[in-house]
């Protein structure tokens, strides 16, 4: 074996890159099964709660071209006990709207959306209680929230000591329901060979389809397969089973062949979940030299009648600042709503936006720079916990943050700056992600020329996780990368949790490590470090939490400083130019580690400025369900991004050093922006998104 | 989706033919608003008449300086038409400030005039609207309404209709005086473009004065000979409709308002000719003062609903504006 310069931390480019360009990386709406695939389209409920009082297929089925109409009457009986909106045309009642209630599976796309209008139902219908607030009288604690947080933390005397603080901040801050809009909507494509099942699907974890599909259909998990090589965007509506799965396993059961179901733009607003809409109030209590005394976060938001999805928005604050006296509480209310899911960074996302611009607040409120503020408030050790860092440089984030973006000398009065019509201002916001691994096994095999598969359940949606496992297990191998063949993304290999939780290469990379080490000590072992003539094939993998995830807080950071334009005349609001700085441990690529913090950037300025999902509270939908309405920002929305990090490995965290770099990106973000068009204009809006309506508001105009 | 004949006609009169004997007709230009509509099961035509090869794709100058501009005319071609960003600034960046560049290369003269509203209940088949089917009842009235009008609507009753017209280049076109030439069933005629869309009323199913099978053959644009701009305000910097905009031309002489042209985007079923607001402008001192005073006058009639209140101080805001910024450019 030679030696070779280190892959990881190199900007190697994307290897699925050319086919991707070339159009030849097939995603599961363009497999080929090999026999004519049939198409299955949709009806969905257009009432919230109620039940199914009458259903008529019969001119549907009639159409020349369509093959079956599932309904609830006829759809095949699922088994076991599957969650949420999972029992899919199951029974005749509905719990939200867009509720599938029938199912059109013809020869073509064009003719199974067609017989959809030629399925009659009528409901009995109850009157939709959709509009989440914090003075409903039927909120309640969930048991748990997200990811296995407690639902409410409470530290000494956070009454007492907001009462005897020197200054306060209590403030209520809005986010509305987002919905995840990936360029690849949801596909899958079935196919039975007697009792087994293959799909093609994206997906964010086929093995996390595969069990659900397995309780569904009574299966082992052995007749159920799920391929996945390609995801065209997730950002966590893949990541768990939705009814498109199940439907397309379902519909080409009942017509004995090849059936794929991609949803509609439209339908990405119904059927794949969404982000809560949050309600949160916010106290904070400081000295006159801004040590923060007292924090309080309490949060209100929304879970589905049929599911309890119940996001972790205030678990950022338990690890951000210090404080002696601290107060976090989650509380839901159920509606008629479908059931809600993880979006990017579910919990530190939206938690962010009211924490950090409180701090802004406060900070304004004190008389010190908002900087300055926050590095007065770093805690020595994890303030909940009362356990150490494993490593964090959130201060060197906001340092050098400050240093690359020109903060220093910033006039901190509002209304200060303008050029033109535009009103400038800057703003800036901390950044957090919990740093997590999950086991993951992992299986590599050498034949006697020194070729290495490395064989490996993950998932790249789009992250660039084809590139960086390759370079880990070239490294880890001590070879180049054009000696690694890479397999991912089908449940046939050894099983890892999916692409989540910014888990993906701290669990899939440690599991190929260890193995790749496993493997080599074999080799100098059991062959003294010569190649076998027939190869040799090594089982392993990483057993999931880090060693030290009991005795060390882990967690990424980061910092973003934001500049904002505000057009007096109209509230249009712009990012001509921002700053991000990053604590994400071990960067594997430099190339595709840029890639996801200016995504996750991008998303969250979009957040601050213009996503929104409009529900109608009588009729109880959500009314720009398609991306001409459903604002996503634009490049012209955004300027220069200026995206760095630290070179500071976690050497506690994983075998990599890394920190997962998914989500940290969109956290803060939205603050960031926020504090900046305060800066501007001297508003504070604290419900977003900041639209052009709210600065008129905010002005007395409207 | 339903289905439906296509058909391509050897002229203009023959496509007229084939829709007058097919009252579920419809004619088809670029397809990026009709064939979305048809998708939704929104427009659910039984025939399409395919229009882009009948009318003419050029812009051609008429004796008096003005143009002519085809149907099927692209609008990125009509945007990009040195005549154009010359002698109308306003339209060429009305066009520009619509769509995307893919949407530009492919929708036509005609057909943009024609889109249909972007209100969210009327692309909803599942949803009341009496526009596309009276009676049922108006979704947006009470439900999601940021962007809809504030002036001309009608409030209640079986024809309340609050939608707005989504054209840019409409608003341009109506500030401009254009004439939309039609051949019909019954001949040929000259529509002055205000005339063309139409306020809701008691039957917000129409959209326009057009009667079926009339076909948008040309636009004529007179000549303007002063300075035009327009101004759109909207939620992101690109790719989304207005929530106002304005479309303004002015000629001062001496310091005082000679010839004001003022039409107002995003506000109402129409595009909106800010008449009052132009006859209190002329005659009277080019300033910010009197600007701001032309336009309560216009926005004095405005019935905002709950939660579009905000585009009366926005439609004020732009007025003023474009109309400073037009004295600045006289300068
Ligand atoms: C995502 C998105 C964003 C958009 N943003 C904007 C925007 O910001 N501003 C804006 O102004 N527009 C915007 N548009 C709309 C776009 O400008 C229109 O879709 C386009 O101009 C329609 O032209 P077309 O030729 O494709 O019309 P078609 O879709 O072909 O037809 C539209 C209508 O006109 C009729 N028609 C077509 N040609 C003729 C003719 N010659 N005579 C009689 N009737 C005819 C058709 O029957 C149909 O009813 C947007 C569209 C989309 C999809
Ligand atoms: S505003 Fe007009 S188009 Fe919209 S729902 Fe009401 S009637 Fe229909």
């Amino acid at each position: 074996m030679t030696t070779i310069d280190r892959l990881v931390g190199a900007g190697v480019d994307r290897i699925d890159g050319p086919a991707k360009v070339r159009g030849t990386a097939a995603y599961a709406y363009e497999q080929d099964p090999g026999e004519p695939i049939a198409h299955l389209a949709v009806v969905q409920s257009t009432v919230n709660r109620g039940r199914i009082t009458r259903l008529d297929p019969s001119r549907a089925e009639a159409m020349t071209g369509v093959l079956a109409v599932l309904t609830p009457a006829n759809a095949p009986r699922l088994a076991g006990d599957l969650a949420s909106d999972l029992p899919v045309l199951q029974s005749p009642e509905v719990h939200y709207q867009g509720q599938v209630v029938a199912a059109v599976v013809a020869e073509t796309s064009e003719i199974a959306k067609a017989a959809v209008g030629g399925v009659v139902v009528e409901y009995a219908a109850e009157v939709p209680d959709v509009v989440l607030s914090a003075d409903r009288d039927d909120l309640y604690a969930p048991e748990k929230v997200m990811a296995g947080f407690d639902t409410d933390s409470v530290i000494g005397d956070v009454d007492g000591a907001l009462a005897a603080a020197a200054v306060t901040v209590d403030a209520t801050y809005e986010t509305p329901a987002q919905h995840n809009n990936p360029i690849e909507m949801h596909a899958s494509m079935a196919r039975w060979d007697g009792d087994s099942l293959t799909l093609w699907d994206a997906n964010q974890g086929p093995h996390t389809i595969v069990s659900d599909l397995v309780k569904g259909f009574a299966l082992e998990p052995g007749q159920v397969r799920v391929i996945s090589p390609y995801v065209g965007g997730a950002f966590g509506s893949k990541a768990f089973t939705h009814p498109n799965q199940m439907l397309a396993a379902m519909a080409a059961r009942v017509v004995g062949r090849t059936v794929v179901f991609e949803l509609t733009r439209q339908q990405m607003f119904s059927l794949v979940g969404h982000r809560t809409p949050t309600i949160q109030r916010i106290r904070l209590g400081a000295d006159p030299e801004g040590r923060l005394t007292a924090i309080s976060h309490e949060v209100v938001e929304h879970t589905s009648k049929i599911s309890e999805f119940a996001e972790q928005t205030a678990t950022a604050t338990r690890v951000l600042y210090a404080a002696a006296n601290r107060r976090t509480t989650h509380r839901l209310a159920r509606l008629d709503v479908p059931p809600p899911t993880i979006m990017r960074a579910p919990g530190e996302t939206p938690g962010m936006f009211a924490l950090e611009s409180a701090m802004d607040e406060l900070a304004v409120a004190l008389g010190i720079d908002p900087v300055e503020l926050r590095i007065r408030n770093e805690p020595a050790e994890d303030p909940e916990r009362h356990v150490p860092w494993s490593s964090r440089h959130l201060v060197e984030c906001l340092r050098t943050g400050a240093e690359r973006f020109g903060w220093a000398g910033r006039d901190p009065r509002p209304r200060m700056r303008t050029e033109g019509r535009w009103l400038v201002g800057t703003g800036v916001a901390a950044a957090t992600y919990p740093t997590r691994r999950r086991k993951a096994d992992c299986r590599i095999s050498v034949d006697g020329r020194g070729r290495y598969v490395v064989e490996i359940d993950g998932s790249d949606i789009g992250t660039g996780a084809w590139t960086t496992l390759s370079q880990i297990a070239a490294d880890a191998l001590g070879v180049g990368l054009d000696a690694v063949e890479l397999r991912i993304g089908d449940s046939r290999l050894p099983r890892a949790g999916g692409a989540g939780g910014s888990t993906g290469l701290a669990s899939w990379g440690s599991a190929v490590v260890l193995t790749a080490r496993d493997l080599r000590r074999r080799l100098e072992e059991q062959y003294g470090g010569q190649l076998p003539a027939d190869g040799l094939v090594v089982d392993g993998g990483v057993g999931g939490e880090s060693p030290h995830a009991k005795t060390h807080s882990m967690h990424a950071f980061g910092a973003h400083f934001v500049e904002v334009r505000v057009d007096r005349d109209t509230g249009e609001v712009r990012v001509p130019r921002a700053t991000s700085v990053y604590d994400g441990g071990t960067i594997v690529n430099a190339k595709t580690a840029r890639s996801q913090f200016l995504g996750g950037f991008s998303m969250g300025i979009s957040m601050a400025l213009h996503e929104e999902s409009q529900i109608d509270a009588r009729l109880g939908h959500y009314v720009n369900h398609d991306l001409a309405e459903y604002h996503i920002a634009t490049n012209a929305d955004i300027g220069e991004l200026d995206i760095s990090w630290l070179d500071e490995p976690d050497e506690l965290a994983n075998e990599i050093g890394l920190k997962g770099i998914g989500e940290i990106g969109i956290t803060g973000a939205a603050a960031a922006v926020a504090n900046a068009y305060w800066h501007a204009t001297g508003l504070r809006i604290r419900d977003l998104p900041i639209t052009p309506g709210k600065y008129f508001r905010e002005l007395g105009l409207t | 989706m339903r289905e439906f004949r296509y058909e391509r006609a050897d002229d203009v009169d023959g496509a007229v033919a084939l829709l007058a004997a097919d009252p579920d007709g419809a004619f088809l230009g670029g397809g990026t608003n009709l064939v979305d509509l048809m998708k939704l099961g929104v427009a659910t035509p039984d025939l399409l008449v395919d229009v882009r090869q009948l009318t003419s794709v050029e812009v051609t100058g008429l004796p008096d300086g003005g143009l002519r501009i085809g149907a099927a005319v692209p609008n990125a071609d009509l945007a990009a038409d040195r005549r154009v960003r010359e002698r109308f600034p306003v339209l060429a960046q009305a066009l520009l400030s619509g769509a995307s560049g893919q949407l530009r290369n492919r929708a036509t003269t005609g057909g943009n005039l024609l889109q249909r509203t972007r209100c969210g209940y009327f692309t909803d088949v599942t949803k009341p609207c009496n526009k596309r089917a009276p009676g049922s009842g108006c979704g947006a009235l009470e439900g999601v309404h940021r962007n809809h009008a504030i002036l001309g609507q009608t409030l209640d009753g079986p024809g309340a209709c609050v939608a707005t017209h989504p054209s840019d280049m409409a608003v341009a076109l109506v500030a401009l005086d254009a004439v939309v030439q039609v051949v019909g069933p019954d001949g040929e005629r000259g529509i002055p473009i205000r005339e063309l869309h139409r306020l809701p009323d008691d039957d917000p199913s129409r959209d326009t004065t057009l009667r079926h099978g009339e076909l948008i053959t040309a636009v004529d644009v007179p000549v303007l000979g002063f300075a035009s701009r327009y101004r759109k305000a909207r939620e992101r910097a690109s790719f989304a409709f207005a929530l106002v905009s304005v479309a303004a031309a002015l000629r001062v002489e001496d310091g005082v308002v000679a010839d004001v042209r003022l039409a107002l985007g995003g506000v109402a079923h129409a595009p909106w000719r800010a008449t009052a607001a132009e006859a209190a402008l002329r005659g009277q001192p080019a300033t910010e003062e009197a600007f701001g005073a032309a336009a309560d006058a216009e926005l004095a009639a405005a019935t905002p609903l709950r939660d579009n209140g905000f585009k009366v101080p926005l439609a004020r805001n732009l007025v003023v504006r474009s109309l400073l910024d037009l004295v600045e450019v006289a300068r």
